[in-house]
């Protein structure tokens, strides 16, 4: 096994020779995005003519259908098949492996007669054209029998318990800890679920090969896909072939595929021609998982010069009756700040709610929106500005194991940040400064979120045109994978971007986990360089031991690879030439790459410092944020336009979750309120006023070889609540019940007289 | 959505005609509502009579001083209009206050005024709800939504008119004309447009089935200033919470109440001498209150005594120009 020690060693990417690794080169697929060619998974063109599948969804929480009425269904125009459980083909027990192996078990569509969420899709209608699918979808009868569904969370936290295998962790001894320190502050705040609301709704077109099923479908995660359909299906994995080329959004919500790809698959398979299906808007809030509702407790208690003595973060999260998923917004405090005595932990209730599970910066998102707040409030208890507050807190190592950092620039980020953003004209007292109807202010919080590398494999061709092409089950949600894979292999290779082909997102590709946890770029960039120094090997091997070559003879540890050339000295090939001459049909090699054996002895975490300026109308309690900074540290950076992209998108997310976003339960139908994008409202171009991020250089050697980490859910973490503390300190309201819209805001206002 | 028939009128006459004669007709104009709410089946007409290409489109002077608009003026074309945005800002304000710059372009004169209630539970077809289907209950009553209303809500509707639009024509004065199903043109004020729900919340307006509005015509503006003001959740494409418009002495709330509400009472009490806060206070006086909703009267509150005030020193700098 190798050792992060290995990593350090110089390669093409970290020298880095022609410059192109972190150039904000334009997005590879960027013409095809823009130009409305680029065919996402509905638009694919079939072999024939598809038919087109619409879902019914329950319109009950919990309970059963008693009775299924589909006759006028069926008799509508144009109608191919209508199920229900009673009639869908049979497929495997929910979770069932065939092969051991697999990465998922069978998800059977339209299972059986219990409907344990709403908007669970329970009928399925396939048609001759679109029109027809929704009319006759609307002829569905279905009776339930209902139970009163337990969809209140608010009123069941008194139910929640561990979540499975886990339990809370303590250093030291909080309750003592904290009862001793000088300076206390125990509050409690509140998150809404949220939902993803990507822009391209789930969806999936399926058509058979023999016995092949050939799927396209909109999913961040390729291999867990294509085990999945294919145990569900109860075929062979190889009798799937699963692709997912572009995606419109996925932010975790596209992790795991939904009944549109069986239910595609199934129908194409009994049709015996390509079916579509995909999410109605309405259908995705209930249909697809959300991040769940928590409770967060912060107790933190200090010293009078702001050393923390006691920090406490409880969260308290539901999941569906069925789960486990866990909205783990406590765990990024472990390695946050120093304090002697810690405890933190998270408690989980089962609701008859659709499914949670993690959305962009799972934990940090929702975590940060408490935590960075009582930092701001514990320091205008003690008189301490809240940059400093932080750094005399900042931990020399991480503070539950002990392990050293692979990087930790917060402090740099915190202080350049405030340099940058002008942090000193900000005035301590809140409700001083206004500007025409706006009250003013000015807040900051602290971002943090984990680093992951998983293993990946890749492989890299070249033609006797001297194109390189990257093929890798990965997959590119709208992150910029495409861009950052054809940058390494050109980096690698000694080639134009020009000359560079990426072919992603498809299960026959070499396998890579997919997009999540900002573990892309690292995962799948580490295996690509792995297969470009395989090629780079194998393409100096055969130059230098091909009699035809300028290079014969000679030791292909020296040959350089650039602009397209190959050389030792001032003897030099073009590798079109090479290809051409000495591999006429191409060269292919595979490449992987997996976490180092001692990886885990550092503690490797991306970060940041979040500074905002909002104003409040405090005749009606609405807030704009008028400037807003990120100063990120997060390794070495591989395209600065696409990082950027990635760290203002997560910044604007912040501030809707300080906001705008949010979806309220019906307690009485468990049904969730907002159903479309008029409702369900996310920060709009007129929510954010200026708004910058910035990367700082640097290498993290420990994370892989490229020194690279993720930024995709940085930006998420502690952007909210840095809007939350500037709101406070224009106008002295805390609301800790999120989104802070003006109705709480204004109960707030009112009461401090303004 | 069900299968329906559709067909383009090429004058009002006969587009009212076609609805007439035709069963389940319904006019379209931009679309921007009715399809959507077709898609869901909330709306569920059978035949289409598509007005949007009538040449009732234009923006005219009227011999009083005021101004005519056609009722196919996409609401882009009405609150760019230059004499819109000199006589009249307080219209421009309300309109681009709306929807989005997309919807604005597509979005009729007429079609905004017409356009249907945004309440969650009314999208909502697994919900009962008397305005979908009248007698069916409503699930916003028992519910928690802050959308609802606090002026004129009945025991059967709580929804509030979404048109910002609506709410400074109130202010203005304005005026509808319309042709009825027997041919007959007739012009009322449009503050008599809309209906408070009652026991039938699916009638929103006093039209006949087959009424074809027209036009909708402005008196001179009256004297004074004029300032349209919104609060809402996000900056820009979310409806009001409440929402005024000033135009001289008049007031108008929006985001209230099932109609764009006149606030005569407060109006008088202004005249009177009273403070904005007090003309309100006398306004609101009868204002039903949801935990959920309650926040609206402060809102209002504080929203009318700013907009009177910006509105004034507008009048002011007006002057001083
Ligand atoms: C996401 C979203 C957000 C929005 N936000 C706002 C907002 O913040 N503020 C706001 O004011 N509006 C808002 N709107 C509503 C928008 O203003 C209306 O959809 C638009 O004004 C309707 O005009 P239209 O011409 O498209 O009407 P259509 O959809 O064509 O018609 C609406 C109704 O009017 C009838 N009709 C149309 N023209 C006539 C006529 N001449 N005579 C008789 N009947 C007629 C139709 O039969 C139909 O019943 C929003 C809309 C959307 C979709
Ligand atoms: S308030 Fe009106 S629109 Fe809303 S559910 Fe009740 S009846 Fe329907």
């Amino acid at each position: 096994m190798s050792s992060v020690h290995d990593w350090a060693a110089p390669n093409p990417v970290t020298t880095n020779r022609s410059g192109l690794i972190g150039k904000p080169v334009d997005r590879y697929e960027g013409p095809l995005k823009v130009t409305g060619t680029a065919p996402y998974a509905y638009e694919v063109q079939p072999p024939s003519p598809p038919a087109y599948g619409v879902m019914v969804g329950a319109t009950i929480a919990a309970g059963r259908i008693a009775d299924v009425d589909i006759a006028a269904a069926e008799a509508s125009p144009g109608v191919l098949a209508v199920w229900t459980h009673r009639n869908v083909p049979s497929q495997p027990p929910r979770g069932a492996k065939a092969h051991p192996r697999s990465t998922a078990g069978s998800s059977p569509a339209l299972e059986n007669d219990r409907v344990s969420y709403f908007g669970q899709p329970v009928a399925f209608v396939v048609a001759d054209t679109l029109e027809n699918a929704v009319a006759a979808s609307m002829l569905v009868n279905l009776t339930y029998e209902a139970d009163a569904p337990d969809v209140d969370f608010a009123a069941s936290l008194d139910a929640a318990g561990q979540p499975p295998g886990e339990q809370d962790v303590e250093i030291g001894n909080f309750e003592d800890g904290f009862a001793a320190s000088g300076v206390k502050l125990d509050e409690t705040w509140t998150t809404p679920i949220q939902n993803h609301c990507q822009m391209e709704p789930c969806a999936s077109i399926a058509w058979w090969e023999g016995d092949v099923c050939v799927a396209h479908t909109s999913i961040q995660m390729v291999k867990p896909a294509q085990h999945g359909l294919a145990e569900t299906l109860g075929i062979d994995r190889d009798a799937v072939h699963l692709m997912t080329r572009y995606i419109g959004g996925g932010f975790g919500g596209k992790g795991q595929t939904y009944d549109d790809l069986t239910l595609a698959a199934l129908a194409a398979r009994a049709l015996k021609q390509p079916v579509k299906v995909a999410f109605t808007r309405q259908q995705m809030m209930h249909g697809t998982i959300h991040r769940p509702a928590t409770v967060q407790r912060v107790r933190l208690g200090a010293d009078k010069d702001g050393r923390l003595n006691a920090f406490s973060l409880m969260t308290w999260t539901h999941c569906h009756r069925s789960g486990s998923f866990t909205e783990h917004a406590s765990n990024f405090a472990r390695a946050l700040y120093a304090a002697p005595n810690r405890l933190t932990g998270h408690r989980l209730v089962r609701l008859d709610l659709p499914h949670a599970g993690p959305m962009r910066a799972p934990g940090e998102a929702s975590g940060t929106l408490s935590l960075e707040c009582a930092m701001d409030e514990l320091a205008e208890q003690l008189g301490l500005d809240p940059v400093d507050l932080r750094i005399r807190n900042e931990p020399p190592v991480d503070p539950e194991n002990g392990r050293p950092f692979s990087q930790r620039q917060l402090v740099r980020c915190l202080r350049e940040g405030a340099q940058l953003f002008g942090w000193e004209r900000r005035t301590a007292k809140p409700g001083q400064v206004r500007d025409g109807r706006w009250l003013v202010g000015m807040g900051m919080a602290a971002a943090i979120r984990g680093n992951f590398l998983l293993p990946a494999k890749c492989s890299f061709s070249v033609d006797a045109e001297g194109v390189i092409t990257v093929r890798q089950g990965m997959t590119d949600i709208g992150t910029g994978t495409y861009t950052v894979l054809a940058q390494i292999a050109a980096e690698t290779l000694g080639v134009p971007l020009g000359k560079v082909v990426v072919e992603i997102g498809d299960s026959e590709l070499p396998p890579a986990p997919g997009s999540g946890g900002q573990f892309g770029a690292a995962t799948a960039g580490s295996a690509a360089l792995a297969a470009g120094m395989n090629l780079r090997k194998a393409l100096a091997e055969l130059a230098t031991g091909d009699p035809r070559s300028p290079l014969y003879g000679d030791d292909p540890e020296l040959v350089t690879f650039q602009d397209g050339v190959i050389a030792i000295e001032n003897k030099s090939e073009t590798l079109a030439a090479l290809v051409a001459r000495a591999a006429p049909e191409g060269l292919t090699v595979e490449g992987d790459s997996r976490p180092a054996a001692d990886m885990r002895e550092w503690s490797t975490q991306t970060y940041g410092g979040h500074f905002c300026e909002v104003g409040v109308d405090p005749v009606t309690g609405e807030v704009r944020v008028r400037r807003m900074l990120g100063v990120f540290a997060a390794g070495r950076i591989l395209n600065a336009k696409t990082a950027k992209s990635q760290l203002t998108g997560g910044m604007i997310w912040g501030i809707a979750s300080a906001l705008h976003e949010g979806n309220a339960v019906d307690p009485r139908h468990g049904s969730l309120l907002a159903q479309d994008l008029a409702q369900y409202l996310v920060t709009v171009q007129a929510d954010v006023g200026e708004l910058d991020a910035i990367m700082l250089d640097e290498v993290d050697d420990k994370a892989n070889p490229m020194g690279i980490k993720g930024v995709g859910e940085l930006g998420n973490s502690g952007a909210g609540a840095a809007v939350a503390n500037a709101i406070y300190n224009a106008c002295g309201v805390r609301v800790r019940d999120y989104p802070i819209t003006p109705d709480k805001l204004l109960a707030g206002l009112i009461a401090k007289g303004l | 959505m069900k299968a329906f028939t559709y067909e383009r009128a090429s004058d009002a006459r006969g587009a009212v005609e076609a609805v007439v004669n035709t069963p389940g007709a319904r006019f379209i104009a931009g679309g921007t509502n009715l399809l959507d709410l077709m898609k869901l089946e909330i709306e569920q007409p059978q035949h289409l009579v598509d007005v949007s290409r009538l040449p009732i489109a234009g923006i005219e002077d009227t011999d009083e001083g005021g101004l005519r608009i056609g009722a196919m003026a996409t609401n882009t074309r009405v609150a760019s209009d230059s004499r819109v945005r000199a006589r009249y800002r307080v219209l421009s304000q309300a309109i681009v206050s709306g929807a989005s710059g997309q919807l604005r372009n597509k979005a009729t004169t007429g079609g905004n005024l017409l356009q249907r209630t945004r309440c969650p539970y009314f999208y909502d077809t697994s919900k009962p709800c008397n305005k979908r289907r009248p007698g069916d209950g409503c699930a916003a009553i028992a519910g928690h939504i802050r959308e609802s209303a606090i002026l004129g809500a009945s025991t059967a509707c709580i929804a509030v008119h979404p048109s910002d639009m609506a709410v400074a024509l109130v202010a203005l004065d304005a005026e509808v004309e319309t042709l009825s199903p027997a041919g007959h043109a007739r012009r009322f004020p449009l503050m008599e447009l809309h209906r408070l729900p009652g026991d039938t919340p699916h009638l929103e307006t006093h039209l006949i089935p087959g009424e074809l509005i027209t036009a909708v015509v402005l008196p001179p503006p009256p004297p004074g200033g004029q300032q349209y003001r919104k609060a809402r959740d996000r900056a820009s494409y979310a409806t009001a919470h409440a929402s005024v418009a000033i135009a001289g002495g008049r007031i108008a709330l929006g985001g209230l109440a099932h109609k764009p509400w006149r606030a005569v009472d407060a109006e008088a009490a202004l005249a009177d001498g009273a403070s904005p806060a007090e003309a309100m206070a006398r306004e609101l006086k009868d204002a039903a209150l949801r935990d959920e909703n309650a926040f609206k009267v402060p809102l209002a509150t504080r929203l009318v005594a700013a907009t009177i005030a910006e509105a004034q020193a507008q009048a002011g700098a007006g002057r001083d120009a």
